[in-house]
């Protein structure tokens, strides 16, 4: 990795707050990509390996990291303020509540339009169909549809960046269909404000910084969590009217496809479903070391059972899927024709997305040459350092300590071992060796009993 | 850079970790994706080899700027006629093995298709060993 040499900006919506971190090494533990390190007593996140998967969000004992958001009131400044609604929204609320009742509760918050964004999963199923037809890449195609996944791959495993397939998720095609339908109505452009409900910290970032499209047609992101609370005390204290949102075709197919096996079940051949991001991560390194050539449909998703388990959903997510499948039953299968967005189809030129380049993360230095020697000098350090990984160097584990160490973002001294050994070697002092501690965890951390 | 790994016969489940970690080490070197793949088809298809049909094996695997090594040897049956393995769809498997999907006779030729240089010898009833040599650029 070359921290610094990259002149990319990625947008991440994770982000430390530093005077709530305590610098423990719970975030960086948890972080699939190890984009994490302590240093000066507080996580610091290197953004060029960050996914947005909010795996360190969720680890988090003291919540310092915070999902970087929209401020609601931005909705104001839009004649037409549409709200983009994902179904895990609707899975929040026992079934006792109606979806009249939460779409009321959005209105009377302020939003004029409801869109349910998992109408549109035909015309993202048509977008599958049609790439099928017309891929001759590597097996298994993989969905595009989880943000994180997308991410994760770019970094982790490049060599697969080919296997993605280039639809857009459906909340980006909800926007741009619904965007439209609005125009039609009389709405000019500049007074539509689309506003995406999500459950998750990936879709902010993939909206704020695209991947394969050049802009998102999203204005802007509202969380989930914050929703929710100010949607149920509506709902419980009566103060709502019925609403039966723009788009009334929702399907069976279409509430459940942000579910695990919501995409798989439905796409032709040897299918397979794979959530959580650690899960992933070793589906993927075997992907890539043999040939899986067997399966034609990949469906990958960060979180466990996928969207219901986002990161920005207080809920239950088991209650959520049960919930979801309870609703289901009561939805056609098949869009009805006489819904709003009934015909609508899928337009490559403006539902699919563009090649998704390769940001290798795991790249010593360009130059192999100078990567075989940092790699001989890693492997030399693994034979010196403990090999227990307890993170107290800042460093997630041994080896990215070695690693660390030879891109010149830590010391050997860093090791709380060989700190110890070099102290009686007498190769360091007392007072070096405060220094080098202070920063890592910062000044004084070692004189106090309790935390912040 | 040099690495060793040892294959134990029988031992499948074992078998892939010398590829697996070898994909890493041509990651962190910047070597082009699709060298890698070749490089780890080859790789893992022999560990499988040697898992299936010898007692116990050997790797070496030596990577230089712009070449890789890697050397097999293992202690097993051995092979009677090269010729005759070599060829796709030859297999010494049972009509069982293969009903279950292995054994479809494309190991050998495999690791041969992705390696830039393939040396195969072998002495029946001690062993055989296998030299793959990849390029690392283009």
């Amino acid at each position: 990795m070359n921290e610094g040499r990259e002149h990319t900006i990625f947008h991440h919506a994770l982000k430390v707050v530093p005077e709530l971190c305590i610098g423990c090494t719970h975030c960086m533990k948890a972080c699939p990509t190890q984009a994490i390190r302590v240093r000066n007593g507080l996580a610091k996140i290197f953004e060029e390996r960050c996914v947005d998967c909010g795996e360190c969000y969720k680890a988090c004992p003291v919540s310092a990291i915070i999902v970087e958001q929209d401020d609601f009131n931005e909705i104001f400044r839009f004649g037409a303020r549409v709200a983009l609604v994902p179904s895990v929204l609707i899975g929040q609320f026992p079934s006792q509540i109606t979806t009249e009742e939460i779409f009321g509760s959005l209105k009377k918050l302020g939003f004029t339009h409801i869109f349910e964004i998992d109408s549109v999963v035909e015309q993202v199923q048509q977008g599958y169909n049609r790439f099928r037809e017309n891929y001759s890449g590597p097996a298994p195609m993989i969905s595009t549809f989880c943000p994180a996944i997308v991410r994760l791959i770019q970094v982790r495993f490049p060599s697969l960046v080919n296997h993605l397939i280039r639809v857009k998720p459906p909340s980006d095609i909800a926007a741009l269909h619904f965007k439209e339908a609005l125009i039609r109505e009389g709405f000019a452009e500049g007074t539509i404000g689309l506003f995406y409900v999500t459950p998750c910290a990936a879709k902010i970032a993939s909206i704020k910084s695209p991947v394969g499209e050049d802009d998102s047609a999203v204005n802007g992101v509202i969380n989930m969590e914050y929703l929710y609370n100010k949607m149920l005390q509506l709902i419980l204290n009566r103060d709502v009217e019925n609403d039966e949102g723009e788009t009334g075709n929702l399907t069976s197919k279409g509430i459940l496809w942000s579910l695990t096996r919501g995409e798989s079940k439905h796409q032709p051949g040897r299918c397979l479903a794979v959530d959580g991001i650690s899960n992933v991560t070793q589906f993927l390194e075997r992907l890539e070391d043999a040939e899986e050539t067997n399966i034609n449909f990949l469906e990958l998703r960060a979180c466990d059972e996928s969207c219901a388990g986002g990161v920005l959903i207080s809920g239950n997510r088991f209650l959520t899927v049960e919930r979801l499948n309870g609703r289901a039953k009561n939805l056609p299968d098949t869009p009805q024709d006489s819904t709003k967005n009934a015909g609508a189809k899928f337009d490559p030129d403006v539902h699919g997305l563009k090649p998704i380049a390769a940001r290798s993360m795991m790249v010593l230095d360009k130059d192999r040459t100078i990567a075989l020697e940092k790699m001989n000098k890693i492997e030399d350090l693994l034979k010196v350092l403990p090999g227990i990984d307890c993170a107290a160097c800042g460093s997630p584990t041994c080896r990215s300590l070695a690693e660390d160490i030879v891109l010149q973002r830590a010391s050997i001294t860093s090791c709380v071992f060989m700190q110890e050994l070099y102290l009686r070697k007498g190769k360091i002092t007392l007072d070096e060796a405060d220094r080098i501690n202070a920063e890592i965890w910062g000044e004084g951390r070692d004189q106090r009993s309790q935390g912040k | 850079m040099q690495q060793r790994f040892q294959v134990k016969g029988g031992d499948f489940i074992n078998a892939g970790k010398a590829s697996s970690t070898v994909k890493s080490m041509l990651k962190q070197l910047n070597v082009p994706a699709n060298l890698i793949k070749r490089i780890v088809v080859a790789l893992y298809e022999t560990e499988v080899n040697v898992a299936a049909h010898a007692y116990e094996g050997e790797i070496l695997v030596k990577i230089e700027s712009e070449l890789i090594t890697i050397q097999v040897a293992d202690k097993g049956p051995g092979i009677e006629d090269i010729e005759l393995a070599m060829k796709e769809g030859f297999s010494t498997a049972s009509k069982e093995v293969r009903e279950m999907g292995f054994g479809a006779g494309m190991g050998l030729a495999n690791i041969r298709k992705n390696s830039d240089t393939f040396t195969i010898e072998s002495d029946p009833g001690k062993g055989t060993t296998v030299e793959i040599i990849n390029k690392l650029s283009f």
